[in-house]
């Protein structure tokens, strides 16, 4: 039995305590706006937060995580607006919109994820932070719109 | 490319009221696709429709994939544009995998469908009904949704609604037809003040005969068109909404786990599968001819238990071959082989005793894999002699055809169900089977739906690739160094004719291909066989124009003289990149030109050499020809995606054969550029008034011979081998100058 707490909602899980938590959120709970992209931590696909950190979830048991706060892309928006109401967005989310970075959008999630993190961290990331701290693969190769749409963020 | 079509336009009353409009076009039969999942003298339709609602809702009905091309976007902009809807108020649905028969046979063909949109089936009953004879129009490559689809069915059948609509409303207000007008929506008499909606007409539009030929904007004419409208399928994907193929989830559903033979083209000999089938949540191991299975409750559950068991397979011939093997047979062939013809002109062999010069070069690309982020899958559900498919392909419509076929079904007992593409490039065409006949194959055991899912690593390694190839040319020059004779032989097969051809002038060519086969199968990649032909080309003419002491970009222009729209796009290119100009110290500009897909493209690549000796991309200059424009945004993000994706082949790009298997496993080992790596791009679109030009592959053909060109300006150091991960570099500072 694993508690894990997702999206502020507590569910337990009767799986295994080595299962990493990517699929039991796409295979026991249905959350799948998770992506599995690589499962060995290489590609980002997967990432989600825990107490707000960007985590790889491929790679990252529930018996790690029990009792944690983790965010999905589900819950994004309301984990980091003051006043939620169903549809809105975060910053993050709205500018991927207004600079129309994702393609497929398949690593979208997880690159939303991986910025929401860094900017809350540091709000004005230099190019060298954002290269060293978002690396995660864009097959359809939406870098310099998500660098674009990082800086209109950051400047806003 | 010139195709001949009649076009036929049907259309429906609707339930309810509302005008459907569909499309239909006629392709060559020879078709591959509909030869291969019909064979000879069957008929196959697909049709584009446009339904309008009493409330003035407009709905388009898209038969292509939307793998983040944008394609849905833009297709609808150009129905909505020639009807002259509100934009605001246009819908967007992926049109269902069915296909039109010949006549009568076409009710068949909808009302077999499950899931068909109930607009459509009105459409049985209607006896006026013309049909079109058509090829697979469903498929998503080629970069040819826009350029066939859009201009030749969603154009049209816009236009054809809209002249029903008038044409209603003129009956109505008693007033000729050439007085009405339609904006927005609406139909108005200015004479006489009167205004009808669109949806108010659509019942009684419905009734009328549509126009054979009817008459499109012209461009000054376009309202919707020609502007960077926002993507419809982007706000979901920016909070995990997004429904890809991998996403299907029921409660009841089971997930598979495969291994497939690791060296291609054996069998599965034997199984252990003890320690697995006792493992939690364990349903089943299944074996297939060529491959084992284990289905579980949960695909990390059935993964798992793979890895306890213990499978063998078949010995082969092609157990010890590896790249080293390949491209050694690669060059017996090119020695011993005369090969086939692809382009000759002159006499090049005559010529080549008159050169006072001869130039000879062999260039290599390795294997690629297509690694869309979106790992293969299938999900599949049999029962009551029906299947439902939830696969992400680039054509639902052959998807339908295969599951069916391998399943024993009917192919109007199959449905697939639509999805986003989590990227395709290639990967999710027809005959890229493996997938989908395994995922079958496993369904057919249960009555449940079974997801199975290709990791990662079976991704990599049953992939069908990008061939390998290699190319030999031979150029004769005369005392001045112009080209007097181009030779070329390379590795085949071919899959896009004329990929080897080059623009240049140079009367005496000879270029031939010899047999490529080997035991790894390929497929279409971006760009297709572009992606190494450009390589190779616009290498070694860089490498003569060196040779001639000419700078590469006014080389090439003279060579251009009869190729005014490549000259632009290259001038354009020049301009923007400041070719010419004096650079930051320590990088050179490299350039190279392709025409593919209808489409001119040129890259200017501004490169460095890291201090670890590696190439540093920090900037290409793309200039794109495309004809015209319908959504420059996303015009520009094919653009930048296509340096990427090319780029990510250019520095890293290899597949390797060892044992006769590809060694390599995931991404660590199939590096991709990423955010540190990725150049700034800027993109210029250029508007010749041509006929539309693909955006989705014509970017990724240059960049590789972009960045080696730069790179030779920089170290001396000729790059005839990709990728670049294999060479180092030494900053030559007196090159720099060239
Ligand atoms: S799927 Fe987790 S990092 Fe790729
Ligand atoms: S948008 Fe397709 S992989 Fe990033």
């Amino acid at each position: 039995m694993a508690t894990l707490k997702i999206n502020g909602t507590e569910y337990t899980l009767d799986v295994e305590p080595e299962m990493p938590l990517l699929w039991a959120l796409r295979d026991e709970l249905g959350l799948t706006g998770t992506k599995f992209g690589c499962g060995v931590a290489s590609c980002g696909a997967c990432t989600v937060q825990v107490n707000g950190n960007p985590v790889r979830s491929c790679v990252m048991p529930v018996s790690a995580v029990q009792g944690q706060e983790i965010t999905t892309i589900e819950g994004l928006a309301e984990s980091t607006l003051a006043h939620y109401e169903p549809g809105d967005l975060n910053a993050v989310q709205k500018a991927w919109i207004d600079h129309q970075v994702p393609q497929c959008g398949y690593c979208q999630s997880g690159m939303i994820m991986a910025v929401s993190s860094l900017l809350t961290a540091n709000p004005n990331p230099s190019d060298a932070e954002i290269d060293a701290s978002i690396n995660n693969v864009c097959r359809c190769g939406s870098y310099p719109r998500v660098r674009k749409a990082i800086r209109a963020i950051a400047n806003a | 490319m010139k195709i001949s079509r009649r076009r036929f336009i049907l259309s429906s009353a609707v339930v309810g009221g509302g005008l459907a409009i569909g499309y239909a076009a006629t392709r060559p039969s020879g078709h591959r696709i509909a030869n291969d999942t019909l064979g000879e003298g069957s008929a196959r339709y697909l049709t584009s429709f446009l339904k309008i609602d009493p409330d003035n809702r407009v709905t388009v009905y898209v038969n292509h994939s939307e793998m983040g091309q944008g394609s849905h976007t833009a297709l609808a902009m150009m129905a909505a544009d020639e009807l002259d809807a509100a934009w605001e108020q246009v819908r967007i649905e992926q049109a269902p995998a069915t296909d039109l028969y010949a006549a009568g046979d076409m009710a068949i063909g909808f009302a077999g469908e499950f899931g068909v949109p109930s607009f459509l089936m009105p459409l049985i009953e209607a006896s006026a009904m013309k049909i079109a004879q058509i090829g697979n129009l469903q498929t998503t490559g080629g970069s040819a949704s826009i350029r066939f689809t859009g201009q030749l069915g969603m154009r049209v059948a816009g236009a054809a609604a809209r002249e029903m609509l008038i044409q209603c409303a003129a009956v109505r207000w008693g007033v000729p037809a050439d007085e009405c007008t339609t904006a927005l929506s609406y139909v108005h008499h200015n004479a006489s003040g009167q205004s009808l909606s669109y949806g108010e007409l659509a019942d009684a539009a419905a009734r009328l005969e549509p126009p054979e030929a009817p008459t499109l904007k012209e461009r000054k004419q376009f309202n919707i068109m020609g502007k960077a409208l926002s993507r419809v399928d982007i706000p979901a994907k920016v909070n995990g909404s997004a429904f890809y193929g991998l996403d299907y989830k029921t409660e009841d559903m089971l997930f598979a786990a495969i291994r497939l033979a690791p060296v291609f083209g054996t069998k599965l000999v034997s199984v252990d599968a003890t320690e697995a089938l006792e493992r939690r949540g364990v349903k089943k191991v299944i074996e297939l001819e060529d491959s084992v299975a284990v289905v579980a409750d949960n695909y990390w559950r059935a993964k798992e238990a793979l890895k306890e068991v213990s499978a063998e397979f078949e010995r082969s011939d092609n157990d010890s071959v590896s790249s080293a093997d390949i491209a050694a047979r690669f060059d017996e062939e090119l020695t011993r082989s005369e090969g086939s013809k692809d382009f000759e002109a002159g006499d090049a062999e005559a010529s080549l005793t008159q050169a006072s010069e001869i130039i000879e070069a062999s260039y290599r690309v390795p294997y690629l894999a297509h690694a869309p982020m979106e790992p293969m899958n299938c999900t599949v559900h049999i029962q009551n002699g029906r299947a439902d498919v939830w696969t992400s392909t680039q054509d639902p419509l052959a998807v339908r055809g295969r599951v069916a076929s391998v399943a024993g079904l009917n192919e109007r007992a199959v449905t697939h169900h639509p999805s986003y593409l989590g990227g395709g490039f290639g990967r999710r065409l027809p005959f890229n089977w493996n997938v989908i006949d395994h995922a079958t194959k496993i369904a057919m055991q249960f009555s449940v739906p079974v997801k199975t899912v290709f990791s990662r690593e079976d991704d990599m390694q049953q992939d069908y690739y990008r061939p390998a190839a290699t190319s030999n040319f031979k150029a004769g020059l005369d005392s001045n160094g112009n080209i007097l004779a181009w030779h070329n032989r390379y590795t085949g097969p071919i899959q896009t004719p004329g990929a080897a051809h080059i623009p240049y002038a140079v009367d005496h060519q000879s270029i031939r291909v010899v047999d490529g086969d080997t035991h790894v199968p390929i497929a279409a990649w971006r760009s297709v066989d572009h992606s190494q032909q450009t390589f190779f080309t616009e290498s070694f003419i860089d490498e003569l124009a060196h040779r001639a002491g000419t700078n590469p970009f006014q080389f090439r222009m003279e060579l251009l003289n009869k190729h005014p729209r490549h000259q632009q796009v290259l001038q354009v290119a020049a301009e923007a990149a400041g070719y010419g100009r004096n650079l930051p110290e320590g990088r050179a500009l490299g350039i190279a030109v392709q025409e593919s897909f209808g489409s001119i493209c040129a890259e200017i690549a501004e490169v460095s050499i890291g201090s670890d000796g590696k190439p540093v991309v920090h900037k290409v200059t793309a200039a794109i020809d495309c004809g015209w424009v319908v959504n420059p945004d996303t015009a520009k993000a094919q653009i930048e995606s296509g340096v990427i994706f090319g780029l990510t082949a250019a520095m890293y790009g290899e597949i390797t054969i060892k044992e006769g298997r590809v060694s390599q496993n995931n991404f660590p080992d199939y590096e991709m550029v990423r955010m540190a790596t990725s150049p700034e791009i800027d993109v210029h679109l250029i508007e010749s008034g041509a006929s539309l030009g693909g955006l989705g592959e014509p970017a990724t053909p240059p960049i590789a011979a972009a960045v080696t060109n730069a790179i030779y300006i920089l170290t001396g150091q000729r790059i005839r081998e990709l990728p670049l991960s294999k060479h180092s570099f030494r900053h030559n500072s007196t090159l720099a100058k060239a």
